[in-house]
């Protein structure tokens, strides 16, 4: 077939595939979500932002998000640079460190559950080393900090994995001879991470946070297995509109919302991590 | 009979013109390198015969047949590529019996092409083992040894040394001369090296920006050369070249010296030597020695001429120290003159 | 003598280091590991067990709870609609994003750029969102509530991913080793499939198992999207404040276990698929 004419015969299906269920929704959705009988309105924002628990659930997410993110950014920089001079069992480490990569979101919540129940490991636990003699109900309404911790500790365990393999690949790039450089010219190990590792690992570092900020915006199954509607977040309200009330069009300005908050956030982050030219590896 | 006519070949890479208007004309059974520094268009032309690449005009024709339409497998080609490109999930047998089980040739046929030219390659050991087992040198002959098992009319050659350390490329050099002789294809070989080009081909064609400068033997190239490009590439080192002011009746100045040259009007002309065609004499051009290099059976002197940098190589039974002083002549008969207007050759 | 003070000084201190290092180590695979295995216990032991007080740290190897879970109505229909749809995820996205892959590695052509910038946009919106306006539109074209609707919502998840994977693998791969079987004797397709899948089999099945993995995870799209033919993950999520405790533990397990052998599978690849992302 003609060379010209090839490439575009390739991505043809995606490209169709994409406009149809990527674009096209989009489109549906803030149509939905602009719209009432009437026509054009900001109805269903209002109706949705003046819900009680929209600023509850709203404060809810973002403050999750700000909890979680900084604290999976630490843990994936220090399992990052562990691995990488880890010379025996790296393989065998990495693999252990990426397993909750593989599970979903409600399995997570799920094995957390398992902890923080009633009748989990955690009152077992405290019950074993003479805390407690009676087993508490740590995830009620009494322990809304419980809740957040729990929701907060299921979330770092399940998605630092995503960013340690972001993190992995980007040190993996970075020239063994630049830290060779430094020790040269008498830089500390410290030093070294904080004057090269950090500062290379810019463009990975802005993957990373762009991909964990809009999945924590995602937030949805962890704190439905977890908090059930003790912890209302973004997502589980726009299921609820969905789902309960059927309330379509608020669900779309749901959406909406929840999408202006991730582009937001994006370009905050590709703004402040920017890599100036020419100073990529 | 497959000779190779290349016929006003051009290539633009958007406004970016790679080849103009390449002719070219390569006998049956010869052994032709194509030389110049990269991005000089060798590699592109080689592509263009092979089919990887389409020109944007001008026609090939192999054997009496235009096969620029054709796709690569149609053109009666065979091609070594730099990197090899041995296929890593065959085994070399199947490597080297690629093109012919493309061909659905029958299976005792297949071994014996096979087992012929890995005899021919001296790899006849190797041939249960993957690329991955294999040294460079191996995964070289590999290739070259499939390219032979297709019989083809025209085989092609992309730097097919330049990745094997300069011992083992000697020995190759050698070798690959004599099996492809031996074999009696047309061969188009591409190369930067000139040891190779001077060492492997019946006739060399010196490419610069695109332009075929010269295309003759490699003594003519070397001896020659058509083009001050020319004379400015080939040698290690090149050479020298010094302003010559004309004197009337075939007579010419050069650093103060008169020497006889061609009887033309031009106001001025480049006056070329190789370094081992100058010899000290009573009389001569004033050098000054500035550094010493020794080579073993000579040695290489680079001096300053009125200003200009010149290099000889004398014999190393001289004793010449930096700072010295040395009278020089160019022996009878290897001086060569250019016209600077036209970068061309005056005879 | 104060240099081999100052040696043993430093000596001592590489050893903690060297401890510190190690144990830190042992401390964060018990912080992955340890919550897995608690959900293995409760897994393997009897509805009783895992309601009593304290528990067992050691699992008691009863299947009752596993086969309360096979038992519960609707269950196995569930994880049959889910295993449906993650396969028809998986050939869907190989199928149309391999192209692509290959096109984005072997071709220069206009318009590259803004496929690529349409292919990274994909992945900074909240896809599982697409399932809303999805739903409408669904209901209307008689795909709503089937595995082959919610299959497409989870390729449009997938793709993303199978495209630059697959670029990244046909990128690796020398286009001398295509070029070499056209001058012997192969067409493009022929040199394709004598050469080039071969060699990326591997590859793509890393990626095919990745976007078996997405759509087997996915719980929003599945839960908005599904009412009879329940996937799972929605299953579960729908009966996450009426099924008993044993239950929804037999259920994450065996949501678990999928991912164990997936990260075990695709771990040469893991980096493949995000090394681009550096790029």
């Amino acid at each position: 077939m003609n060379p010209r004419i090839l490439p575009y015969v390739l991505i043809l299906p995606v490209t169709v595939f994409l406009c149809m269920f990527f674009l096209y929704p989009f489109v549906l959705v803030a149509q939905q979500a602009f719209s009432t009988e009437t026509g054009f309105s900001l109805d269903n924002f209002r109706e949705v932002v003046d819900y009680w628990r929209f600023p509850i659930s709203l404060q809810n997410t973002l403050l999750l998000a700000a909890a979680v993110v900084p604290f999976q950014v630490g843990l994936a920089l220090l399992m990052a640079t562990m691995v990488n001079r880890m010379k025996r069992g790296r393989d065998m480490i990495l693999y252990i460190w990426t397993i909750p990569l593989g599970i979903s979101d409600l399995a997570a919540g799920i094995i957390w559950l398992a902890i923080f129940d009633q009748s989990g490991f955690l009152n077992s636990m405290m019950n074993g080393l003479g805390v407690i003699d009676q087993p508490v109900n740590l995830l009620s309404y009494q322990n809304p900090g419980m809740v957040f911790l729990a929701i907060a500790l299921a979330e770092i365990w399940r998605a630092t994995a995503i960013m340690l393999v972001i993190l992995v690949a980007g040190i993996g790039l970075i020239p063994k001879e630049y830290y060779e450089a430094a020790e040269v010219f008498g830089a500390s190990p410290w030093k070294r991470f904080s004057r090269i590792t950090l500062p290379l690992l810019r463009p990975s570092l802005q993957t990373a946070l762009v991909l964990r900020v809009i999945l924590a915006f995602e937030i949805f199954a962890v704190v439905a297995a977890l908090g059930g509607t003790l912890f209302p977040v973004l997502m589980g309200e726009t299921y609820a509109y969905q789902f309960d009330l059927r309330n379509g069009g608020a669900a779309a300005a749901m959406a909406l919302i929840i999408l202006a908050i991730s582009i937001g956030f994006t370009l905050i982050i590709l703004r402040a991590l920017r890599v100036p030219k020419g100073a990529s590896i | 009979m497959a000779e190779i006519q290349i016929k006003n070949v051009a290539k633009s890479f958007g406004a970016y013109q790679a080849l103009n208007d390449i002719n070219l004309t390569i006998a049956d059974q010869e052994f032709m390198v194509l030389l110049g520094a990269s991005g000089c268009g060798k590699s592109t032309l080689l592509r263009i015969i092979a089919g990887l690449e389409t020109a944007t005009s001008g026609e090939v024709w192999i054997g009496g047949r235009r096969i620029d339409h054709l796709s690569p497998k149609d053109r009666g080609i065979a091609m070594v590529f730099q990197n090899y490109a041995v296929f890593p999930h065959l085994t070399v047998f199947e490597n080297i019996g690629f093109g012919l089980r493309m061909q659905k040739l029958p299976n005792d046929e297949v071994t014996r092409r096979v087992e012929r030219v890995a005899g021919l390659m001296h790899i006849e050991m190797l041939l249960k083992r993957y690329s991955g087992e294999l040294s460079g040198g191996q995964r070289q002959r590999v290739a070259v040894a499939r390219a032979l098992a297709m019989e083809p009319d025209v085989i092609l050659m992309d730097e097919p040394l330049s990745n094997l350390d300069a011992l083992l490329r000697m020995e190759m050099r050698a070798e690959l001369k004599g099996v492809l002789a031996e074999s009696k294809t047309t061969a188009i070989y591409v190369t930067h090296d000139q040891v190779e080009a001077m060492s492997m081909a019946d006739r060399i064609s010196v490419m610069h920006e695109g332009n075929i400068v010269q295309a003759a033997s490699p003594i003519e190239v070397y001896r020659n050369p058509a083009a001050e490009f020319v004379a400015s590439f080939i040698g290690n080192p090149p050479m020298n070249f010094l302003p010559a002011n004309p004197q009337g009746g075939g007579k010419w100045s050069v650093a103060g010296q008169t020497w006889d040259g061609p009887a033309t009007e031009k106001p001025l002309l480049q006056f070329a030597i190789r370094p081992e065609d100058m010899m000290q004499t009573e009389e001569g051009l004033t050098a000054i020695a500035k550094v010493v290099e020794p080579l073993g059976a000579h040695i290489l002197v680079t001096c300053d001429v009125a200003g200009s940098q010149f290099r000889v190589i004398l014999d190393s039974e001289m004793s010449v120290r930096p700072g010295q002083k040395l009278t020089l002549s160019p022996q009878p008969g290897r001086a060569r003159w250019f016209d600077p207007e036209t970068t061309l050759a005056v005879a | 003598m104060t240099d081999t003070v100052a040696i043993d000084a430093s000596a001592d201190t590489r050893k903690w280091g060297k401890v510190l290092y190690v144990s830190t180590v042992v401390f964060l695979c018990a912080w992955v590991l340890v919550p897995i295995y608690f959900l293995l216990i409760n897994t393997l032991s009897s509805p009783e067990t895992v309601t009593s007080f304290p528990k067992p740290f050691w699992p008691e190897f009863d299947l009752a709870s596993l086969t309360f879970f096979a038992g519960f109505d609707g269950m196995l229909s569930a994880l049959k609609n889910s295993i449906i749809v993650a396969a028809m995820t998986m050939v869907m996205s190989i199928v149309i994003g391999a192209p692509a892959g290959y096109a984005l590695s072997r071709f220069e052509f206009r318009g590259k750029g803004t496929f690529r910038l349409l292919i990274l946009l994909t992945r900074a919106f909240p896809l599982p969102l697409l399932a809303l306006p999805l739903a409408v539109l669904f209901i209307r074209t008689g795909l709503d509530d089937t595995a082959f609707g919610l299959a497409l919502v989870h390729t449009t998840l997938a793709i993303p991913f199978s495209v630059l994977i697959t670029f990244s693998l046909f990128s690796g791969i020398p286009i001398e080793l295509e070029e070499a079987a056209w001058t012997l004797g192969c067409n493009r397709l022929t040199a394709f499939q004598k050469v080039v899948l071969p060699l990326i089999l591997p590859g793509i099945t890393a990626s095919a198992i990745f976007a078996f993995v997405i759509s087997w995870n996915e719980v929003f799209a599945a839960a908005v999207l599904t009412i009879e033919n329940r996937t799972l993950t929605a299953f579960l999520l729908q009966n996450l404040n009426t099924s008993p405790l044993h239950l929804k533990f037999a259920g994450g397990f065996i949501l678990v276990v999928p991912a164990l052998i997936f990260i075990f599978a695709v771990r040469k690849y893991l980096f493949a698929m995000w090394g681009i992302a550096n790029r």
